[in-house]
């Protein structure tokens, strides 16, 4: 009943990060609760998976061998089974796209509250949840009346799991109803196999939705010839059409770690920062001053630019 | 064919506002329709223009003052729509998306729609859990986070590619009746004619309430406790001065850096 169970995520034989970052975050609830940490392996490789999840904090793993990918059919299944068979306080499941795929279904079979994409949890007064609203403008704590929930965790919040553990690996004998899967995994594709590959370049010029409008991304190609610099984009612009998918820097495009990094009229959203954070050099040119880019940039400059933009190009001319 | 679409109505706070409370003062607030339930919308319809036979109807939890962004969506092609509210939800501080997908699904069961396209997440709350929570609810299929859809309405399967981190996509068969939720850029969402506008006007909007729909609304498992701003960590230098001192103190500092051509 004091029991945390956490999910495991895998694609295309590897683990993901945040399957180490769901122990964390477990344990830290589990210390507050008494109780233990249960990990569930679903899919894929679940021996191997097993082996290298079996660190420090995880008490007992439950494996379930059945196919090869994620389904989210056989997850939401196997799930509630789980669930009904060691009855734990809490779960918690990366707050990722395969994530969003079963999380809530799950939630609603068990009937336990769902809580999505924490950054930081607090157990002091029952289950307090922090997490961001307003598009990352603002920073809630979200307090659950009842006393079980589902949480998912946003990726990178917590330190990954690490340290040998004696976790108990077992089996979980879980009865799958095929007739009630009915979506099928047919493959992948990586997007944007073009011939830029911003994930290479040196200087990026990346431009967001500050740019206003397609003819306006002429003076960013401008400064990025300039400069000999590469140029990237927001996830805005690549949904407006105005830059192929392979130029998207972020969650779902690519991350990168340029030497220098100008983010001009990007805002600074946490699914782009994701892909950026690793540049050495950040410098922001935003006429918002309370952007969140500046969070993270090195250098700033809180103006129009329409006005820089044109001007610096000039610098180099 | 019957699409139904859930269409939502979220705040967007100013760059500079005030806290009041529990919530963003409503002066520093622009209400408009949810940016991934423009895209839903755009997808339906779509849907119904390549296809003989589709209803589009929308669904919104919400107050009466949603109805200006619910018109929007009729003004882009939905041909009715229903808004689900009473006193007892507008004094629910955080709805969760158990109990909206419930109502929604209420909705859904007498409207028996073949396919429901839901925006991925809001941009306000951001949950990202109503559309399929919906789908456990109805005993529906469904498919997360959804950037392409090739609907084989013959055959009664949905092919989508699922938008996966990292600049991969899933590409998987859903069978209907499903629930998808869909990504911002999978389509170009149309702006509405004046045409369209007017015709808004005069397409039905029906209003019920958690009761008429047999949904008795329990204590939110939810409640917001504190709001505020989230502190910065900035160590950022700002270049002050007029454009061309500030180009110029970054030019600097970029040749610094070995940028050059």
């Amino acid at each position: 009943m004091s029991d945390v169970l956490a999910v495991a995520e895998h694609r295309r034989g590897e683990l993901r990060d945040v399957s180490f970052e769901v122990i964390t975050a477990s344990r830290e609830l589990a210390d507050a609760t008494g109780g233990d940490v249960h990990l569930a392996v679903i899919s894929g490789d679940v021996d191997g998976f097993a082996d290298e999840l079996n660190l420090d904090g995880v008490d007992l793993i439950h494996t379930v061998e059945h196919g090869d990918e994620f389904n989210h059919g056989v997850y939401t299944q196997t799930l509630t089974q789980l669930v009904d068979d060691c009855g734990p306080q809490y779960v918690v499941t990366p707050h990722t796209v395969n994530g969003l795929d079963y999380a809530p279904a799950v939630a609603q079979k068990i009937d336990y509250p769902l809580v999505t994409d924490a950054i930081g949890v607090d157990t002091n007064d029952g289950l307090t949840i922090t997490r961001e609203l307003y598009n990352g403008k603002t920073e809630a704590t979200v307090a659950v009346s009842s006393d079980h929930a589902l949480v998912t965790v946003r990726p990178g919040e917590w330190p990954p799991a690490e340290g040998d553990g004696s976790a108990t690996i077992e089996a979980f004998d879980v009865t799958i109803d095929e007739a009630a899967v009915r979506s099928t995994v047919k493959g992948f594709e990586e997007v944007g196999a073009g011939d830029v590959d911003i994930s290479e370049a040196d200087v990026l010029v990346s431009v967001g939705r500050g740019i206003q409008e397609e003819e306006n991304l002429d003076i960013i190609f401008d400064l990025a010839e300039a400069l000999d610099a590469t140029v990237s984009a927001s996830r805005p612009i690549v949904d407006n059409g105005w830059l192929p998918q392979d130029r998207q820097v972020g969650q779902s495009g690519k991350k990168v770690t340029p030497d220098v990094y100008l983010a001009i009229g990007i805002s600074g959203a946490v699914q782009h920062v994701a892909g950026m954070k690793g540049a050495d050099t950040i410098v922001a040119i935003n006429d918002d001053p309370s952007a969140p880019i500046y969070d993270i940039a090195d250098y700033g400059i809180v103006d129009d630019l329409f006005d820089v933009v044109p001007a610096l190009t000039e610098q180099f001319g | 064919m019957k699409l139904l679409v859930t269409v939502s109505e979220t705040a967007e706070a100013d760059d500079e506002f005030e806290i009041d409370g529990l919530s963003i003062d409503d002066r520093y607030l622009t209400f408009d329709l949810n940016e991934w339930d423009n895209y839903a919308i755009e997808e339906a319809v779509q849907v119904s223009e390549s296809n003989d036979d589709v209803e589009v109807v929308t669904v919104t939890v919400g107050p009466e003052r949603t109805e200006e962004t619910i018109r929007q969506g009729l003004a882009k092609g939905a041909d009715r729509a229903i808004r689900v509210w009473d006193d007892d939800l507008a004094d629910v501080g955080l709805l969760d998306s158990g109990t909206k997908a419930r109502l929604i699904a209420a909705v859904a069961q007498e409207e028996e729609p073949d396919l429901i396209l839901s925006g991925v997440q809001s941009g306000d709350m951001a949950f990202a859990a109503t559309g399929v929570a919906l789908a456990a609810d109805l005993g529906y299929e469904w498919a997360a986070v959804v950037n392409e859809l090739d609907l084989d309405a013959e055959n009664g399967v949905a092919h989508v590619h699922r938008e996966l981190e990292g600049g991969v996509v899933e590409l998987t068969d859903v069978e209907l009746p499903a629930v998808l939720t869909i990504q911002t850029g999978i389509n170009e969402p149309r702006y509405a004619s004046l045409r369209g506008i007017r015709q808004a006007q005069t397409k039905p909007l029906d209003v019920t309430t958690p009761d008429e729909l047999g949904v008795t609304l329990g204590e939110s498992a939810l409640s917001l406790t504190s709001l505020a701003e989230p502190e910065t960590e900035s160590d950022v230098e700002f270049f002050e001065g007029g454009a061309d001192d500030t180009a110029g103190k970054l030019a600097t500092l970029l040749r610094d850096k070995g940028v050059d051509a």
